[in-house]
């Protein structure tokens, strides 16, 4: 059994639940649903619920020590942050094209689920997965294929540096011009996005390991690949999940912009600036949130994975 | 001098020798494949459009003169971007929508604008994070979480809902531009800001210095390390933000637009011009902000 919960503790949880239940029941007051222009009385409500939620998160915030307090002040500004979007838009009658409610934009997921899914597939499965493991992976291989080759390296860690400061993401046009309006033009963008950063940080990764560890394998008289597999490889491993995670956001963006430059009539890139442009805000919106879960996903996936390949490396061990 | 006691560093000419020689190499090799490639990939074109209509029989000398000089190859030979880029720069009137700098003028205003309004806007959250723990506890993780999240998906959003608003021209790009330097910059800034050691803080705390000394005096400038290398992050993304910000209000000024009607008339040369022109504006803008920080930093110790 847990030890029983501080005072202190119990309050804010109770204040908590209590500014919740507060708000879900001013929730289903006609005025909040748009249905009677709101009154005075609502009004004040609505403040006080403001108030109370403000602090309520500071008192959380407060809190020190359980395992989850830092996501769950986080978590709580969310949610009060989605509330009065969706109470605010509603009350102020914003019109949809400015800023759908909260509601309508779940509603709009729920009414396209196969619009959204073709997008899905489209962008993420095809472009951003294929050209993101076709990039990450072509950067791996020339950064292992140049390890020995100082001059290479010399010549070409300078200019793949570079690349970060231009904007890579300019050449869709020129990729939609040779791969056709299809996936694998934001594709080929993917992998040009995704290549350099994979490449600059494999090198760097390979040079990470420690001097003593390389003098050890030396008096080993371990070979060269012998050296690379069983200690430079998995000390770089930091190094490239840092690039994939990196390479993760940098896909999806390039993939989605590409998609303004020209696209079949699917992909998420398509589906918010057609829609944006037909005023359906909702749906691009629906799309954004689409767009905004994979690439968190993504980027969960890449820490957990990255925890069972280098749970040995201090970097994590750490935490 | 801390080098003094170390091997004696080569001559200036040397080092530039040493590093610059690879770079000059790699890029010839490049700009050798680069012509290998224009001739494999327009030869079916150069051979269908503009040899076999003549009529003449040709050689595979008139093959290659024709792949690297058509008027709207597959991939244009280096030297024929190079003269549409400088035909445009110097060709036309600065004013004119052919000329490349009119282009670099709109984009690069864009660029800093929502650059300089962004970084202001992550530095004073940052402040803000580092002294309030609400913040810091409420806010921090959503800065960081939407680091892994397109956010630059919102941009046609950003122009509705600012052109509903009657904003127009500069602003609703200036904003996507801002919004997108301003998340390296908070999360940056609030790791710099906490960098200085416990001992410090003491110290400044046994002077009796308030918060805003202790901000002004301790905090900012342990920060400036941190914040160096996130300004050549933001400015790189506040650069792509202006230039995707242009594609969908049908701007027909700005380096974005360009490359859009490049790729809408088929004007191959067109986009490829534009293309140079914008690694060239990003690398000018990021050469700024590294020797800003050059000029910042020239008092520190480098370890």
């Amino acid at each position: 059994m847990k030890a029983a919960l501080p005072a202190s503790l119990r309050t804010t949880a109770a204040a908590v639940v209590a500014t919740l239940v507060a708000a879900s029941l001013l929730f289903l007051h006609p005025a909040a649903q748009g249905e009677v222009p709101p009154t005075a009385v609502f009004w004040l409500m609505l403040l006080v619920l403001a108030g109370a939620a403000l602090w309520t998160i500071r008192r959380v915030a407060a809190i020190n020590g359980t395992r989850f307090d830092g996501i769950l002040t986080a978590a709580l500004f969310g949610l009060w942050v989605l509330y009065f979007w969706q109470m605010l838009v509603v009350v102020f009658e914003v019109p949809r094209v400015l800023l759908p409610a909260p509601a309508l934009i779940v509603q709009s997921l729920i009414d396209n689920p196969g619009k959204l899914w073709g997008d899905f597939t489209q962008t993420v499965l095809k472009a951003v997965c294929i050209g993101w493991l076709v990039g990450s992976g072509l950067g791996f291989a020339v950064a292992v294929a140049i390890d020995r080759m100082p001059f290479l390296q010399r010549g070409l860690l300078p200019l793949a540096s570079l690349t970060s400061t231009v904007p890579l993401v300019a050449v869709a046009p020129i990729a939609v011009m040779w791969f056709g309006f299809e996936w694998p033009s934001k594709a080929a963008v993917v992998v040009l996005m995704t290549f350099f950063p994979m490449l600059v940080s494999t090198l760097a990764g390979l040079k990470s390991s420690g001097k003593l560890e390389r003098e050890l394998m030396y008096s080993y008289a371990a070979s060269y690949t012998r050296t690379l597999w069983s200690l430079r490889l998995p000390s770089a491993m930091p190094f490239i999940f840092g690039a994939l995670k990196v390479n993760a956001t940098l896909a999806l963006i390039g993939a989605i912009v590409a998609e303004f430059f020209g696209s079949p009539t699917l992909g998420l890139g398509f589906r918010i600036s057609t829609e944006a442009a037909r005023m359906n805000m909702s749906l691009v919106w629906g799309a954004i949130v689409v767009a905004a879960v994979t690439g968190s996903l993504a980027y969960a996936l890449l820490v957990q994975l990255e925890r069972r390949v280098a749970f040995w490396h201090p970097s994590i061990r750490g935490q | 001098m801390a080098t003094s006691n170390k091997a004696p560093t080569p001559p200036l000419a040397r080092r530039m020798w040493d590093k610059g020689f690879p770079v000059v190499v790699l890029l010839f090799a490049f700009l050798v494949i680069w012509y290998g490639a224009a001739w494999g990939m327009n030869n079916g074109a150069a051979i269908e459009r503009v040899l076999e209509p003549t009529g003449n029989p040709w050689t595979w000398q008139d093959v290659v003169a024709t792949t690297w000089n058509m008027e709207r190859p597959v991939l244009p030979a280096p030297h024929q971007i190079a003269q549409d880029f400088w035909s445009g720069l110097v060709d036309w009137p600065l004013d004119s929508p052919r000329n490349l700098l009119f282009h670099v003028a709109v984009t690069g205003e864009t660029t800093l604008v929502g650059f300089v309004l962004g970084t202001l806007l992550g530095l004073v959250l940052a402040v803000l994070i580092v002294h309030s723990r609400t913040l810091d506890r409420a806010l921090l993780p959503w800065i960081v979480a939407s680091q892994t999240v397109p956010v630059l998906a919102i941009a046609p959003i950003v122009l509705v809902i600012l052109g509903s608003l009657g904003m127009e021209g500069l602003a609703p790009k200036a904003v996507i531009a801002m919004y997108l330097s301003f998340f390296p910059v908070t999360v940056a800034m609030v790791q710099g800001l906490r960098s200085p050691q416990v001992m410090e803080t003491e110290m400044m705390h046994t002077y009796a210095a308030s918060r805003w000394q202790a901000l002004w005096m301790l905090r900012l400038p342990a920060a400036l390390p941190f914040l160096f290398p996130a300004l050549r992050v933001g400015i790189a993304a506040s650069l792509v933000g202006a230039m995707v910000a242009e594609l969908p209000t049908g701007a027909t000024a700005g380096l974005g637009a360009r490359l859009l009607t490049g790729s809408y008339y088929g004007n191959t040369l067109a986009i490829w011009s534009a293309l140079v022109m914008s690694a060239l504006l990003g690398l000018a803008l990021t050469t700024m902000v590294a020797a800003t920080e050059h000029l910042a930093l020239r008092h520190r110790r480098h370890p």
